[in-house]
């Protein structure tokens, strides 16, 4: 990053006037914490005994044998402590806040594992919590809103725009110029002003320090193939951090393909070819968007992806070709899932599912000799809703209306 | 002429200028003119028209969805260029484009300014582009002769209003609070020792807005600011009363001056 908090061409801090002292501030903050050696102590330990970190790195065998090539390694961050990577970025953060003395936390969430992350730091740290959620994300996530709630956050259903993720960062970017002096704003994802690009990342390289150690103690060298999900970036920043510029590993960023790249409804930013240089939500990147300028709706089965940019690291990354990007369909993924829950007893989260659509396609292509790694950034189980409909489940659906009734005659 | 010239010849004879906000398209482009043309009649000295943006991130709630209906409604840059052209040609005022970055960026800012000098606007407001974000941006405004206007926050440090002030031109953009349009202010004595920091920071003149409405949060500014900055008080009154009310309301803000 260079002093303006540029990525090459990307990135930068394009922020309303009244939140130039609050990003003075955290610059300096994250700056010291940086440089300090105690903080990233401080931080491990928290996430060894708050959260189940370092989280395993699993080998696939029966997937691997099914597809007959690479070996195949998942990074599992579905164990972490709220089931997602979204915990590492938010407990570093949480110690942050600490240091600053501020006393409220805000986030936006898509598919709620933010938000859920951001709820649990906040009850533990003994913040007052606001999360801002889209309506169409509270409905396809409400398990997580339930739980948010249960540890005293309060969650805001945003109604503009879309309804989903970039609207829920308008609106919590509203709640800060508001309340500035009492309150940090946890942002999600490696997108945003600077320095959230890069602070998140760096919270989030605990995921690539991890998997560089585990891969050569169990496969003897690096991997083939890095394979991400790429919603913001922040779980694919993690993990690709632990291999960047290890000219034996090629990384791989998965976007969502939606219904098709040709279908206009997917978020695929740096795979397909309906993004263009913008500036919008405080940064300069890649953005689905018109002629005008004016955001493009995008659609995903997995809500933490759907969104209309990208981190601006991977945008430069992606520019300098140091990141390959693929992307994945709804129908693709709901394959790729079934798979892996059938052969492995493992449940991806629908985002997560994404980075295992493209490792299945090219594991087969590999030697057995080479390994790869899935970054497993979060666990499925949250997706029940939205996962049972993709499989029309009868008897779920049996169920829910079951219950449903039952809920009727007691009330 | 220079916006400020304009500005300081119009406030010779007046207390206090006043400028208003309305947003493109919104409810129609139609509804604009009749609008404007109240504004103008009753005596307002500038006029602020929003391009509107899918992401107006500094917007309140009544701005906030004048943007989308507007957008919903189809409607476009070239249009919103076209129809500051008409105004400007048409009235004695001066008229300023305000929106967000991304709509002068992908338009490209050196075409955005070139339309904008042709049609007549005399400054741009852009809440989301701090000056060290584009220094070409600010190349093209003096290039093209339209005032980038710079704004002054609760929040700005002495150091940072000076810096801002180095970059900017025709007014500067005091915003009474902290939070986005729409939300009602108050007018206390911190609020006081703010603008006379801002006054100290820039020899440009002072609009004050955000949350201001009514007779009494005018007369308050008198003798502390050069201009009153009204924004979604006359979009509120026009959803709820038409664009004949705005006249009136208008008239009576101003009674006093
Ligand atoms: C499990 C999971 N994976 C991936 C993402 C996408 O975000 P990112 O690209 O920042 O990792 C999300 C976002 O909500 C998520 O919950």
């Amino acid at each position: 990053m260079n002093k303006q908090g540029f990525f090459g061409n990307w990135g930068g801090s394009y922020i309303p006037e009244i939140l130039n002292r609050t990003f003075e501030r955290l610059r300096e903050e994250y700056d010291r914490a940086r440089n300090d050696p105690a903080f990233w102590q401080d931080y491990t330990n928290l996430m060894s005994t708050y959260s189940c970190r370092p989280t395993p790195l699993t080998f696939a065998e029966n997937l691997t044998n099914h597809f007959g090539g690479a070996k195949i390694y998942i990074k599992r961050e579905d164990l972490n402590h709220t089931g997602a990577h979204k915990a590492n970025n938010v407990m570093g953060q949480g110690l942050l806040v600490k240091r600053m003395g501020k006393k409220r936390v805000i986030a936006e969430t898509g598919a709620g594992q933010h938000g859920m992350a951001t709820a649990t730091m906040a009850a533990k740290f003994g913040f007052e919590c606001t999360i801002y959620m889209g309506e169409v994300d509270v409905l396809r996530q409400r398990p997580n809103v339930f739980w948010m709630e249960k540890m005293g956050a309060e969650v805001v259903p945003v109604k503009d725009g879309n309804r989903t993720l970039k609207d829920a960062i308008n609106e919590a970017f509203r709640d800060w110029v508001s309340h500035v002096d009492s309150t940090h704003y946890v942002f999600g994802t490696a997108c945003g002003p600077a320095p959230f690009p890069e602070m998140v990342s760096w919270f989030q390289s605990i995921i690539g320090r991890e998997a560089t150690e585990q891969i050569l103690a169990m496969h003897g060298r690096p991997p083939a193939r890095v394979y991400g999900c790429v919603g913001g970036g922040s779980n694919a920043m993690g993990i690709f951090q632990g291999f960047l510029g290890n000219e034996e590993t090629e990384l791989v960023g998965v976007e969502a393909g939606g219904r098709g790249l040709d279908s206009g409804l997917h978020a695929a930013r740096l795979s397909g070819t309906d993004a263009s240089p913008g500036v919008a939500q405080g940064y300069k990147t890649m953005f689905l968007q018109n002629d005008d300028g004016q955001m493009l709706e995008t659609h995903s089965v997995a809500a933490g992806l759907d969104y209309v940019g990208v981190s601006p690291i991977l945008a430069d990354l992606w520019e300098r070709k140091k990141v390959r990007f693929e992307s994945a369909t709804d129908g693709e993924v709901i394959e790729a899932l079934d798979l892996t829950m059938k052969l492995e007893g493992i449940i991806p989260a629908l985002e997560s599912a994404h980075g295992f659509v493209q490792a299945f396609k090219e594991a087969g292509d590999l030697s057995s000799d080479d390994a790869i790694i899935i970054n497993q950034s979060g666990r499925g189980d949250k997706d029940i809703f939205t996962i049972a409909d993709a499989f029309d489940d009868p008897s779920w659906k049996e169920f829910i209306i079951e219950r449903a009734e039952q809920y009727k005659t007691n009330s | 002429m220079s916006l400020e010239k304009i500005l300081r010849d119009r406030k010779n004879n007046k207390k206090i200028l006043l400028m208003t906000h309305i947003v493109l398209g919104y409810p129609s482009f139609e509804v604009n003119r009749e609008v404007i043309a109240g504004m103008v009649e009753n005596g307002v000295d500038c006029i602020e028209m929003q391009i509107p943006f899918s992401e107006p991130m500094a917007d309140g709630p009544v701005i906030l969805k004048a943007n989308q209906d507007s957008l919903a409604l189809g409607t476009s840059v070239e249009q919103c260029l076209e129809f500051g052209r008409e105004m400007a040609e048409q009235y004695d005022i001066p008229f300023l484009y305000m929106t967000y970055y991304n709509i002068v960026y992908k338009y490209g800012e050196k075409a955005f300014f070139e339309a904008s000098a042709a049609a007549g606007i005399k400054g741009l407001i852009i809440p989301d582009l701090p000056p060290e974000m584009s220094p070409d941006f600010f190349g093209y405004a003096k290039e093209y002769r339209i005032a980038p206007i710079l704004i002054f926050t609760p929040t700005s440090t002495d150091e940072r209003m000076a810096a801002l002030n180095n970059h900017g031109s025709g007014f500067i953009y005091c915003v009474a609070r902290r939070g986005v349009t729409g939300a009602q202010s108050e007018f206390d004595d911190g609020f006081s020792r703010y603008l006379k920091r801002c006054r100290k920071a820039t020899g440009l003149p002072l609009a004050v807005g955000f949350g201001i409405r009514d007779r009494k949060d005018i007369e308050a500014l008198i003798g502390k600011a050069d201009m009153a900055v009204i924004g979604s008080e006359t979009i509120r009154l026009v959803d709820s009363k038409g664009a004949r009310a705005v006249g009136p309301y208008l008239a009576d803000l101003l009674a006093t001056n």
